[in-house]
């Protein structure tokens, strides 16, 4: 991801208030062409209200939203002009034909009439509607209801896509199908979407912002997000092993545990990896080492940490 | 983009059942109070060429039939103009007006425009069976077309008031009840009123319509339906408004 691309969407201090409640405290969120960004939190973190401020659905009380560098209060037209928006719930007519509904979703957004056609088409064959363009809406199953969904986000080719919490309630094998989309349209668009759901954040997105009671607390690439407070080690297997002193006396080993009788799990500093010297010394005294596994944290408990800290 | 909407609101109305049932329905109903009046016509119509200036065929019939249609649009209109707002807003489909290019001028109006075309569809259907008289007799075309512009304006008028309430609220089975509970208020103070120059009379877009029934144009009464059609209108770009900081 070059850190030259231009920057589509920008959002500055957000202010959100639901009567008197303040659920958005001043949230400031920057997003590059070619980008995906994944908005994780809890259920309630507020997620879905910063959503709908970027979209203009919900204005905000305070704050900036720059989309290819019209305001959106300002020149609202002509920012929601490059946003697609996917809301919780896909906004569909259910009584409409899917043709018919995304020709007035393409006329929605200002498509010329001339190249309306070849829009539908092209957007279509993106999310695998070819075959459903008579179908009425209502009698679509919910993952089409929800290619449909997105297809509308799309049709205008929009600088900016939206997607609220794209795959909830899809079977694995749609969840696979609309996250390659995602990836796909990431290449070309900038995609900011919400989720709860962490391996979608590790599937697709460049980078993540999580989002806990209205701020955001943590930003960062995804895969610096999984290195995230966790310790450098592995878990070897060794079927006759040496006493733990021994272990504990290879150079550059901080802490040795004993898992079960061959198992040890092995922590070292994040600069220095002994697991050479330990193979090395393994297969000299004939410990007859099997199994060399690094420790990988999961992102659910980098997310579990993250989110905790911040009550603390 | 006004039209853009109208058109789909235009659209979307004939993709339910109930419209078509509705359209027949009303047909039939329009059919039948327009032949009881004719049958009263020839009934007496021997008497009344005895009179001096004697009410001809489309002050007997027509001019009757047009205030029953107004009555029954008074009913109607709610049925239509509660889906306009509060089903978006049920369904969850207003985000994507409210998250696309067009202001709320442009949702408002292109409704409005699209429920109106409908609703011209059923009054120039009514005007097409009372054309039907001029096979037999000499119509009063002035009379006909003023009729047809009070008509028009009147079911403007409710049309933009139920969508203004429409935009109140979430579920349209109170839309409808509310639109028409304003409108029954409204016809009451009408017909419930002793003399001509109350006040509350006044507010009755029905009495406004009787001076187009009898084939008088009035410059007030015209005033009345824009005003009336113009306030709502307003108060529902204004609700949209609201929608998006309050909600």
């Amino acid at each position: 991801m070059p850190v030259t691309a231009p920057i589509t969407l920008s959002a500055r201090n957000l202010i959100r208030r639901f009567g008197q409640r303040e659920v958005i405290h001043g949230i400031s969120l920057e997003l590059r062409h070619g980008e995906v960004l994944g908005l994780l939190g809890h259920n309630g973190a507020g997620k879905s209200t910063t959503l709908q401020m970027l979209t203009g659905a919900l204005l905000p009380h305070s704050g900036e939203i720059e989309i290819c560098g019209f305001d959106l209060t300002r020149q609202s037209q002509k920012a929601k002009a490059q946003t697609g928006f996917l809301p919780e719930t896909p906004p569909l007519y259910r009584e409409m034909s899917v043709n018919d509904f995304l020709i007035f979703a393409a006329k929605l957004h200002r498509i010329p009439r001339a190249q309306i056609a070849d829009a539908l088409t092209e957007t279509k064959r993106r999310c695998g509607l070819q075959d459903n363009g008579k179908k009425i809406i209502g009698t679509l199953s919910k993952g089409y209801q929800q290619r449909v969904g997105i297809a509308q986000a799309i049709i205008h080719q929009p600088e900016v896509i939206i997607l609220d919490e794209p795959t909830v309630g899809l079977d694995p094998s749609q969840i696979r199908d609309i996250r390659a989309l995602i990836r796909e349209l990431g290449n070309m668009h900038s995609v900011i979407l919400s989720t709860h759901l962490l391996g979608e954040v590790e599937s697709i997105c460049d980078r993540v912002e999580i989002m806990h009671h209205g701020r955001l607390i943590y930003g960062d690439s995804s895969t610096k997000m999984q290195q995230y407070g966790s310790q450098s080690g592995f878990i070897v297997t060794l079927l006759a092993p040496p006493t733990l002193s021994e272990l504990h006396a290879i150079a550059g080993i901080q802490q040795v545990d004993q898992l079960s009788p061959t198992q040890f799990r092995i922590l070292h500093a994040a600069n220095t990896n002994p697991s050479a010297a330990l193979l090395a010394l393994a297969a000299q005294h004939g410990w007859q080492a099997e199994q060399l596994v690094p420790l990988q944290t999961r992102l659910e408990d980098v997310f579990m940490q993250i989110t905790q800290d911040e009550k603390l | 983009m006004i039209l853009t909407i109208a058109h789909k609101e235009f659209r979307s109305l004939f993709s339910i059942p109930s419209t078509w049932l509705i359209l027949g329905a009303l047909q039939f109903i329009f059919a039948w109070f327009f032949f009881a009046r004719l049958d009263v016509f020839l009934q007496v119509q021997s008497q009344l060429a005895q009179l001096a200036n004697a009410p001809g065929a489309t002050l007997a019939v027509a001019a009757p039939l047009f205030g029953t249609i107004a009555l029954i649009l008074m009913m109607l209109i709610p049925i239509f103009t509660m889906r306009l707002i509060a089903e978006e807003r049920r369904n969850q489909t207003l985000t994507l007006l409210m998250s696309a290019p067009v202001s709320d001028t442009h949702i408002v109006v292109g409704k409005f425009i699209g429920l109106m075309l409908f609703l011209l569809l059923i009054i120039a259907s009514c005007m097409l069976m009372v054309l039907t008289l001029a096979a037999g007799t000499q119509l009063d075309t002035g009379l006909l077309l003023t009729n047809a512009l009070g008509l028009m304006l009147l079911a403007a008028s409710y049309a933009a008031l139920g969508l203004y309430i429409s935009s109140l609220t979430k579920q349209p089975v109170v839309a409808a009840i509310g639109a028409l509970a304003i409108l029954f208020g409204l016809w009451l103070a009408d017909v419930s009123a002793v003399d001509n120059n109350n006040t509350w009379r006044a507010l009755a877009p029905t009495s406004h319509f009787q001076n187009f029934n009898i084939g008088l144009l009035n410059i007030i009464d015209l005033m009345f339906f824009l005003l009336f059609c113009t306030v709502f209108l307003l108060l529902t770009i204004r609700r949209l408004h609201n929608n998006r900081i309050y909600s």
